[in-house]
């Protein structure tokens, strides 16, 4: 009698078990939350996302027309425009959700990589957004690049990139960049239906009174005290 | 053509002081942004009462 060989695991099998294992569909798309998600800090996070949306939609379209059109006609300004201010928006909203983050002390209980990556979405965002101020193909865009060039130079940088090469800038802006700031904000989101969103800090400390209650007293036996 | 809310046709204003500049437009900005995380902490959720009652 002779059984067949199991069959080998591909990677595709294991990343899939990976993946499941560490965000099962129920935490991934859950049906409800903690009533203390219910805090307006939480709308700004996800106002931030929307945000972000509109600039990538408006900034398609601004790709595909080119400089004369969002310069010179009126849709064109208009896109412009929603371009701008949806940025101005995205750092309002990601601003404020990071400083009542930061005081919430979002990193505890093994969340130091959902704030970390939050933070840092923040930081790649300036860079995104200078990108855009040095591309927009006018006399701002120039007295912004040397501008800033004088600063990069001064902290060093400068030799790295050039804020004065508008095809590099533009490269940067359209695609390394938005690219990056996409995939912060979908490990962000992911991380934080991994780990939950963070507990206030009295329900912390009454969860730490708790363990260490149960701790103190001696252990169960099974036996002793135990009615038959 | 409409002529734009404010007029915008202009050098901006600054605050100088020492080594502080800072645009008019740009510290009005940050001051709202301190009201609104003020009032974002401050102000209740709505139905947020309703669903801590329930989960208790």
């Amino acid at each position: 009698m002779s059984f067949a060989p199991a069959p080998k695991r591909s990677w595709t099998t294991r990343s899939r078990e990976i993946a499941v294992g560490a965000l099962p569909p129920e935490k991934l798309l859950p049906d409800s939350q903690p009533t203390y998600v219910a805090s307006w800090i939480y709308v700004f996070g996800v106002a931030s996302i929307a945000a972000l949306m509109v600039i990538i939609g408006s900034g398609a379209i601004l790709s595909l027309k080119g400089p004369a059109w969002w310069h010179f006609t009126g849709v064109g300004h208009f896109f412009n425009s929603i371009h701008l201010w949806s940025v101005e928006l995205f750092f309002f909203f990601v601003v404020i959700h990071l400083w009542g983050k930061y005081w919430m002390a979002a990193w505890r209980g093994g969340r130091s990589r959902v704030w970390i990556t939050g933070a840092i979405t923040f930081l790649v965002a300036v860079p995104a957004a200078l990108t855009g101020y040095v591309s927009q193909q006018n006399f701002d865009a120039q007295w912004i690049a040397t501008q800033a060039k004088d600063g990069l130079n001064s902290v060093g940088v400068g030799a790295f990139f050039n804020v004065t090469n508008f095809g590099q800038m533009y490269s940067y802006h359209v695609l390394l960049l938005p690219v990056a700031v996409v995939a912060l904000v979908a490990a962000h989101v992911l991380l934080v239906r991994k780990h939950g969103v963070v507990p206030p800090f009295e329900l912390d400390k009454k969860v730490a009174v708790a363990v260490s209650t149960s701790q103190a007293a001696p252990p169960a036996t099974g036996v002793q005290g135990e009615s038959p | 053509m409409l002529a734009a809310i404010f007029n915008l046709n202009h050098p901006s204003h600054l605050v100088h002081w020492h080594f502080f500049q800072m645009s008019v437009a740009n510290i009005v900005v940050i001051a709202v942004m301190f009201v609104v995380f003020a009032l974002a902490i401050t102000l209740p959720f709505p139905g947020a009462a309703r669903r801590r009652g329930k989960g208790s």
